[in-house]
């Protein structure tokens, strides 16, 4: 009897010194969760969500302070693949942030109204304006996240968000949309015929 | 020395996996008539720029310019690394537009072309030919093929000077390709009948260059006419040992690149590398015998052999057609279409890709254009559940799991194809043939894999954008920090001036004082001096 309990303490003091050990010795730096829920974000920078930025967000969630649901660029791929990642439920985007846009967009400034002050370059987050003080400005497509944050500052609302253009290079098949039901099958025999 | 994949490369037949027996159709235009004829002049010539993948090419001619046959009209985009290619003129003429056109792409969009009116004297520009390609070295041939536009003409379209790039010297054998397996389709059959020295020179010039060993021409078994015409070109070449022209039995899709690498090796290409890890490159006939156009008499791809086929023609054949006749034009000349024509298709009926009407341009990837009649096509049956029988599980050449690729994509799990390689899928269209539920796997494949691309460009954008966006925050802080750091200097310099102030108040303060003793020590003296002083 207490020949057992002898050895049972024992397994029990050496396995804590062995976990404790691998706790300090095999310590993660940073925030992992965190870090994981930062790579399914857009990285739009938009702050929609209400945190400046898509990483505060992220740790946001990963401190569950935050619903997975407030993040409209990631819209609902996003919510799915941070519901799976989590283990949490599928919800609808939060209607209060803003809605999923159909398709992305960028910002482009009418170049012939700005008037060079500067403000939007101070609003965007990604450096993706360009232009000098009383300078024309204009907006780095590729680089544009299409957040919006620099239409409100603009003095002479000469920022405009137009969606990405698709053509040959960038578009790519939809989803088949199965053929069912009986009239559909008579629609698409009546087209060849025709 | 160990053995190398290809050391016993063609000696034995091997097979893939799957694979299907189909009726191939062949006869009804191959070598009707020989040498194929040439098409007359169109009255007019719709080029697009972007004929292949990737970036689209810039523009050189600019509208009312008169250009010479062969004459370059755009140059591959400089931007980015995207593999692009040269399109010249098909003949003389005046460039009349550059407008976006409808092109013959699944998507039904406009893409840019360069329409040409010909002057109908098709007078060429100086061509620069090559007397002894032996002086060629690798960078000169890549260049001259670049310059020459020349695509893989099997229907890839990806520019074979990067695809020789990146062959350098690590390649010891050169499969032709030469294996037509969609039913329907004979160009290349046709070019191997008429023009074998062109194949044969082709591949000699690839061997010198490239310090290949040896040259297998794969063709398929019903082949056999080829088979003779090639062999009587390699005696006339002299080049009996190093090509060897191998038949293979015919199973579709035996033509794919990786199919036919297993029969005539054994080996498998490994999921994600190319031929070239296992010492092969493999060219199309026709790409060859444009690579030797290219060199010998420095002739540009403006043409290729189309075969216009199907119960749908009337006089089926194969003809050879400049880049950008308009297809309706192709259709005339054999004759026009028969009543029953029901679909036009360009290329196999396996692959091919169904036109909206025959207004559309021939490119550089037409190997056919085919005119099915209502006999030909079953009509579209409703899609069923799937039932799991395996059908396409068998017949898959690459491998893989239709069914289970078309649930996961159906269910939208893209981060699960990965493991189930679909980049590996050919898109030969195997499984939707046998599918007894009518299920488009094709349809879903090519949807998954549009998917997957457009995520991982989006993951690429968002790694971009989350750099920057801390860039820009690492700056902001710097700027603030050094702000703050200024304020601060300022601050303490003000402090330590305000600190000399007070020394002075303390200073005045004390002199006050020390007069204040002084006057409360003699206080009457001073007192009534000043008094009377002042009285
Ligand atoms: S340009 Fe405007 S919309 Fe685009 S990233 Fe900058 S602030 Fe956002
Ligand atoms: S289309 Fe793709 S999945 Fe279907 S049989 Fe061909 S290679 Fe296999
Ligand atoms: S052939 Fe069709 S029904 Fe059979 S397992 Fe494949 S997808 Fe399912």
């Amino acid at each position: 009897m207490t020949a057992a309990v002898i050895i049972l303490t024992l397994l029990a003091l050496i396995f804590g010194l062995a976990l404790g050990y691998a706790a300090i010795r095999f310590r993660i730096e940073g925030n992992p969760v965190a870090d994981e829920i930062e790579a399914i974000l857009p990285q739009t920078q938009c702050a929609q969500c209400g945190y400046p930025g898509c990483r505060p967000y992220a740790e946001a969630i990963a401190a569950e302070e935050a619903e997975i649901n407030r993040c409209p660029p990631g819209g609902e791929a996003g919510i799915k693949q941070l519901a799976e990642l989590l283990g949490k439920d599928i919800i609808p985007l939060d209607a209060d942030v803003g809605i999923e846009k159909a398709l992305p967009e960028v910002a482009i400034i009418h170049e012939d109204v700005c008037i060079g002050c500067t403000k939007c370059i101070q609003a965007c987050p990604v450096d993706a304006i360009l232009g000098a003080a009383k300078q024309m400005h204009t907006v780095i497509a590729t680089e544009c996240t299409g957040c919006e944050l620099c239409i409100p500052p603009c003095p002479v609302d000469c920022i405009d968000m137009i969606p990405t253009k698709i053509d040959i290079t960038n578009w790519h098949w939809g989803k088949p949309i199965p053929i069912t039901t009986i009239s559909e099958i008579a629609d698409t025999r009546g087209e060849e015929v025709a | 020395m160990a053995q190398r994949p290809t050391d016993n490369i063609g000696k034995y037949l091997h097979n893939f996996p799957g694979g299907l027996k189909l009726r191939h159709h062949k006869a009804l235009s191959c070598c009707k008539p020989l040498p194929a004829r040439y098409l007359p002049l169109s009255t007019e010539y719709c080029i697009p720029v972007s004929q292949h993948l990737g970036q689209p090419a810039e523009v050189v001619v600019s509208v009312g310019q008169q250009v010479k046959k062969g004459q370059a009209l755009s140059t591959p985009g400089k931007t980015g690394n995207a593999p692009g290619a040269f399109v010249h003129a098909p003949t003389s003429g005046e460039i009349t537009a550059i407008e976006k056109r409808p092109v013959p792409h699944p998507s039904g969009l406009n893409s840019l072309c360069i329409v040409l009116q010909p002057d109908g004297k098709d007078r060429w520009v100086e061509l620069e030919p090559v007397d002894d390609y032996r002086k060629l070295d690798c960078d000169e041939l890549i260049q001259r093929v670049q310059a020459a536009g020349i695509v893989g003409l099997g229907g890839a379209v990806f520019p074979t000077d990067i695809k020789l790039q990146g062959t350098s010297c690590l390649i010891n054998t050169l499969i032709l390709n030469g294996v037509e397996c969609e039913p329907y389709i004979s160009c290349d059959e046709t070019l191997m009948k008429q023009a074998p020295g062109k194949i044969i020179e082709g591949a000699l010039i690839l061997c010198h260059v490239f310090k290949i060993e040896k040259v297998i021409i794969a063709i398929e078994d019903p082949m056999d006419v080829c088979n003779l015409e090639l062999e009587q070109s390699i005696s006339e070449f002299n080049a009996g040992d190093c090509v060897e022209v191998i038949r293979v039995p015919m199973l579709y899709p035996e033509g794919g690149e990786r199919q036919l690498i297993q029969v005539l090796s054994g080996h498998e290409v490994p999921a994600g590398q190319l031929p070239i890890s296992l010492g092969i490159l493999v060219q199309n006939v026709a790409t060859v015998a444009a690579i030797r156009d290219a060199v010998i008499d420095g002739i540009p791809l403006i043409e290729r052999l189309v075969t216009v086929t199907g119960a749908g023609i009337r006089e089926p054949q194969n003809v050879h057609a400049r880049i950008g006749t308009p297809i309706a034009d192709l259709v005339d000349f054999c004759g026009g279409y028969t009543a029953g024509i029901a679909r036009l298709v360009m290329g196999g009926p396996l692959m091919g890709l169904g036109l909206r009407n025959d207004q559309l341009p021939i490119i550089k990837a037409s190997n056919c254009v085919l005119a099915l009649t209502h006999a030909d096509i079953t009509s579209t049956q409703p899609e069923m559940p799937c039932i799991n029988c395996g059908n396409c599980v068998s017949v898959c050449p690459a491998g893989l799991l239709p069914q289970t690729l078309q649930t996961v994509i159906r269910a939208e799990n893209f981060e699960a194809l990965e493991s189930l390689n679909l980049d590996a899928c050919i898109e030969c269209g195997c499984c939707d043939y046998v599918c007894p539920s009518h299920i488009p796997l094709v349809d879903y494949f090519r949807y998954g894999k549009g998917e997957q691309r457009a995520q991982a460009k989006e993951k690429q954008e968002s790694d971009i954008a989350r750099l920057r966006f801390e860039r820009r925050e690492q700056r902001l802080e710097k700027q603030q920090a050094e702000r703050l750091a200024r304020h601060q200097r300022r601050k303490r310099a003000l402090a330590g001036s305000s600190s000399k102030k007070d020394s002075v108040a303390a200073a005045i303060a004390r002199a006050k004082a020390r007069k204040q003793v002084l006057a409360a020590n003699q206080p009457d003296t001073n007192s009534e001096t000043g008094k009377g002083e002042n009285s």
